[in-house]
């Protein structure tokens, strides 16, 4: 790893870091983006429309970011994706019942539940990184996707 | 302003997502691929998003109460049951077999790639099912007992 490819992901990591830590200081939330987005999608299920402000503007966020970074580097960031689109459907299906189920996702709990030393987040983060590294090596090395 | 104050930090953390290159699912696989040619950026993403809210935690944990709010909204359960370890078990083999978790798939959606729509329909579908699934069965067993 060079020192250049090194510095995105430091610095990436850092801001992931601020960013949890300061939803905390202000606004006293967990940053976990399957938490804050199934609020949003709480109307959806027949329940209150508590906290859709924030949520909503919280998500607003995360996508207008990477057009600031395109036009800053005055080219879009690169999106690629190498598995087929039926891996993408499937995998989506599973994130999005999975994260619902264990409560949370790679920001509740890989960053923001490992940081406040809570259990339940060290287990969910070592199993989805288990399975996940799992569910590669049965792609790429048992079935040459 | 809790709203303006959860757009800023949404989108300090999609410019932490974008900048570190965990916006593309590729550079995921790449590193949940450990058999194949190992990319190990992801892990300084979450070191040093876990040095940064580890810390910043302490810090913002030191006042009584968020800055915009009365109380820090806290997780309250600390068992490790059987829904946290097989929703964390599924969400890792859709996590792999698309490359994408929540934050990243949500922030690449302003940059058009098809595959990662499919993914987002996905991934609210089955958080919507996640989400309904469990309330049912609890309102069966209570409707039983």
């Amino acid at each position: 790893m060079t020192l250049s490819s090194f510095l995105g992901p430091a610095i990436g990591g850092a801001l992931i870091g601020l960013s949890a830590v300061l939803l905390m200081a202000l606004n006293g939330r967990i940053a976990g983006v399957s938490g804050i987005v199934a609020g949003i999608m709480a109307p959806l299920r027949g329940e209150g429309r508590a906290d859709l402000s924030w949520r909503a503007a919280f998500v607003a966020g995360l996508i207008i970011a990477p057009l600031i970074v395109s036009a800053v580097r005055g080219e879009l960031v690169s999106v690629s994706t190498p598995h087929p689109l039926w891996m993408m459907a499937l995998g989506g299906l599973l994130v999005g019942y999975g994260t619902r189920l264990g409560s949370g996702c790679t920001s509740g709990h890989g960053v923001c539940g490992v940081a406040r030393l809570s259990k339940r987040s060290f287990a969910a983060t070592g199993m989805f990184m288990s399975t996940a590294i799992v569910t590669v090596f049965v792609l790429h090395r048992l079935l040459g996707v | 302003m809790r709203a303006i104050s959860a757009l800023f930090v949404g989108l300090l953390f999609g410019l932490g997502l974008t900048i570190s290159g965990m916006i593309d699912p590729s550079k995921i696989i790449a590193f949940l691929d450990v058999a194949g040619d190992w990319d190990p950026s992801l892990l300084v993403v979450m070191a040093s998003a876990l040095v940064v809210s580890f810390f910043g935690y302490r810090i913002a944990f030191a006042r009584k109460k968020p800055v915009l709010e009365e109380k820090f909204q806290l997780p309250t359960k600390t068992e490790i049951d059987r829904p946290l370890i097989i929703g964390s078990a599924l969400f890792g083999i859709g996590w792999g077999l698309s490359g994408l978790c929540p934050g990243p798939a949500i922030s690449a959606a302003s940059l058009g790639n098809g595959d990662v729509y499919v993914f987002l329909l996905a991934l609210a579908s089955g958080m919507l099912l996640g989400d309904g699934l469990p309330k049912a069965a609890a309102k069966q067993a209570k409707a039983r007992s």
